[in-house]
């Protein structure tokens, strides 16, 4: 308890001390002779920083400042315009792809139809010279033909007369022979 | 330990001159108030010149650092003025980080033993350093006002738009609003750093009475020490928020200005 109340009598001779100094001396703001030297050393301190901020190290912070964000729109302008680039590279290079492509295919294509054209021409004159060979087969086997049984016939003829020459001891005529040798033959 | 003797919490405030000086019959001598002025700008002005001496596109720590604060301030500016804010903006900036650094500066201990008149000192701590700043900025805001918007600038005692018995009432509550401005500017910031150097002053000066006493009852000057510490932390919060708040108000009334004849 003693303990407390000592505790209490310091701090209130403290404050006591403190409350008695201030209303002797009165507060030191409301001191007005004081306040002409405060309002010239704040108009000094306060006007020359003014003067320098505005006059040096706020356009010079202000341009450095400037400077990046301009510079930094200027970059990402190029990149975008390298981009731009990059894309119209790409779609020539796909355009040439697919032209090369086509113009392959076009090729191919005409190769193939030139071919499919000397194949059927080459047929064609083949096929041509075998018929043309197969017509001459025909009409030499035609003629072999014709010539054996004109052959035949005469030598039918000959048979016919002689034969009968023999039997009648006449030679018939030969209009007799062909008659009977036609009527012969359709038999 | 009995050597020990706390000073009074007002004596901190104290105006101490340097070296006399007088001009056209006007105290106008170098003091301890002169001397924290100056040792906060001077070390603004270093610190800027540090920063700004090879300003480059790829910034240094320093500068790095001043970007920051330009780009706080700035946006604080644009938002609150708008476009044509930017020639408020030297203004605001240069207000702004002197009483930050004059409020920040004060909370530094002095040196131990040192004559009072080097004592760690701060110049926001007097009425009359916040009224000036505060009667600044409402001059601007008067000059800048009437230049711009021309007599349409009285409008804004006279909003538009107010159903019309409101009149005999508003621009009077305006005028009121208007005039107390300059008072509220400079009470808030003034009072801020009074109160809270006096309440430092007196917890500092329980540890000093508590420790200067005979037995155990000096371990109860663990609290106030406690108390002191938790307060210094807050002290500053309260000098950066003080002098953000001072601009932001400066702002806003020269958005009033810049914009009165649109009410």
């Amino acid at each position: 308890m003693s303990v407390f109340a000592s505790l209490i009598t310091t701090a209130a001779a403290g404050a006591a001390e403190a409350h008695e100094e201030a209303s002797s001396a009165g507060l030191p703001q409301l001191d007005f002779a004081s306040w002409p030297s405060q309002i010239f050393w704040l108009a000094f301190t306060f006007g020359v920083l003014y003067w320098l901020m505005a006059g040096k190290f706020l356009p010079s912070l202000g341009g450095a400042i400037e400077q990046r964000r301009d510079r930094m729109a200027d970059d990402l302008d190029q990149a975008a315009e390298f981009r731009r680039q990059a894309e119209d590279a790409e779609t020539a290079y796909n355009k040439a792809l697919a032209d090369a492509r086509a113009k392959a295919q076009s090729i191919a294509a005409d190769t193939r139809t030139e071919m499919d054209e000397e194949i059927a021409g080459l047929q064609a004159e083949t096929d041509e010279a075998l018929d043309k060979q197969l017509a001459a087969a025909d009409a030499r086997i035609e003629a072999m033909k014709t010539d054996a049984a004109a052959k035949v016939r005469e030598a039918a003829a000959d048979t016919t007369r002689a034969v009968v020459e023999t039997l009648i001891d006449e030679a018939p005529t030969d209009d007799a022979v062909a008659k009977a040798i036609d009527a012969v033959a359709r038999a | 330990m009995m050597g020990l003797q706390a000073a009074g919490p007002m004596e901190q405030f104290e105006i101490v001159p340097i070296v006399p000086l007088s001009f056209g019959g006007l105290d106008i001598s170098f003091t301890n108030s002169s001397l924290w002025m100056l040792i906060g700008t001077t070390a603004i002005a270093v610190f800027f010149f540090a920063a700004t001496r090879r300003a480059g596109l790829v910034p240094g720590r320093l500068q790095s650092a001043a970007e920051v604060m330009y780009e706080f301030v700035a946006d604080l500016v644009r938002d609150t003025i708008g476009a044509e804010g930017r020639k408020f903006f030297p203004y605001v900036f240069t207000l702004f980080l002197w009483i930050l650094v004059a409020n920040l500066f004060g909370l530094l201990p002095s040196f131990p033993r040192s004559p009072q008149a080097l004592h760690v000192f701060t110049p926001t701590s007097h009425l009359i350093v916040t009224l000036a700043l505060a009667m600044l900025t409402i001059s601007i805001v008067i000059v800048y006002g009437f230049w711009k918007n021309g007599l349409k600038f009285l409008k804004l005692f006279w909003p538009s738009g107010l159903p019309w018995p409101m009149y005999a009432i508003i621009p009077l509550i305006e005028v009121i609003s208007f005039l107390s401005r300059p008072l509220s500017l400079a009470i808030r910031l003034f009072a801020n750093m009074f109160a809270g150097h006096i309440i430092l002053k007196l917890f500092a000066g329980f540890v000093v009475s508590l420790l200067a006493a005979e037995g155990a009852i000096k371990l109860f000057g663990l609290a106030p020490f406690l108390g002191a510490v938790a307060v210094t932390a807050l002290e500053f919060l309260v000098a950066a928020l003080q002098a953000y708040v001072f601009a932001v108000l400066t702002c806003i009334y020269l958005s009033d200005a810049a914009h009165a004849a649109d009410h």
